[in-house]
């Protein structure tokens, strides 16, 4: 199990969620380093996430895109505010013009990473605060994608055992 | 997966109404006041029955509440307690969830 334990506060528009992985911190912290592998795993496959600017310095920004099943993209940003490497990173995040510049809109969200060694395994804590509903509505639309490719696997699953039976 | 706080169907629900463009308009002005179903009309290149339809959705979706006022009805935002921050957090953590499975998977290459 991957994922240890969440917790939302609808108040401060929070969540914090904390997993643990087999792997070193170095290792998990590569992830948000490179850009190649982040957009690996940031969007999901149906929805998938382009960083094509990446400069992981304090005071540094990121660009990306995501792009939907039907090319539509939505473009958004994020700006380094910590990099303690390897054990804390935070960042803001916020949508993003074509262009790649702050459309101001919806506000931003503030996130911060946590790594904790624990032996050879990794303990990460994430701490995401939101300014308004309006920007997790939006988040939430990009996430959308996955949920619904997940259903299509369940009910491939389902009609595959029926086939076997 | 296991979803924790809201069922698969809620989930599904939610998601389906906010993935329309003109549903997260209508979400977002309703949520500042009260609006007509005609009055929505009016604002959207759409039939009357086509913006009542979009409507009712969000209202499955417990997004939206319609109160009728004399011959019209009157469609607000649904500002029960902090239940729509709640429900939008509990589709982000599955956000979360899932990337953290995938971070896990890319790990696991080695």
């Amino acid at each position: 199990m991957t994922v240890i334990s969440t917790e939302k506060n609808p108040e401060a528009l929070s969540l914090t969620l904390v997993a643990e992985f087999d792997a070193g911190v170095e290792r998990v912290w590569q992830l948000f380093e490179d850009p190649r592998q982040l957009e690996r795993w940031w969007g999901p496959p149906t929805y998938p996430a382009t960083f094509y600017k990446h400069d992981f310095v304090p005071g540094g920004k990121a660009s990306y895109f995501m792009t939907g099943p039907e090319g539509d993209r939505a473009h958004g940003w994020w700006e380094f505010t910590g990099i303690d490497a390897p054990r804390r990173l935070e960042f803001d995040d916020g949508f993003a013009d074509s262009d790649g510049n702050p459309t101001g809109e919806f506000g931003v969200s503030h996130a911060t990473v946590t790594l904790e060694a624990l032996g050879d395994r990794t303990r990460m804590t994430m701490l995401s605060i939101f300014e308004s509903e309006e920007q997790l509505q939006q988040m939430m639309q990009m996430g959308m994608e996955e949920g619904l490719k997940e259903a299509v696997g369940q009910i491939d699953g389902i009609l595959a055992e029926h086939a076997n039976a | 997966m296991v979803v924790e706080t809201l069922s698969e169907n809620e989930l599904d629900r939610l998601f389906q109404a906010l993935a329309d463009s003109t549903r997260r308009d209508i979400v977002r002005r309703v949520t500042l006041g009260g609006y007509s179903v005609s009055g929505l009309a009016a604002l959207y290149a759409m039939s009357f029955a086509a913006v009542q339809k979009h409507v009712a959705v969000l209202e499955r979706a417990s997004l939206v509440t319609k109160e009728k006022h004399g011959r019209e009805q009157i469609v607000r935002g649904n500002h029960e307690g902090l239940q729509e921050a709640r429900r939008l957090l509990d589709g982000y953590e599955q956000i979360w969830r899932q990337r953290a499975d995938r971070m896990a998977d890319i790990l696991a290459e080695g």
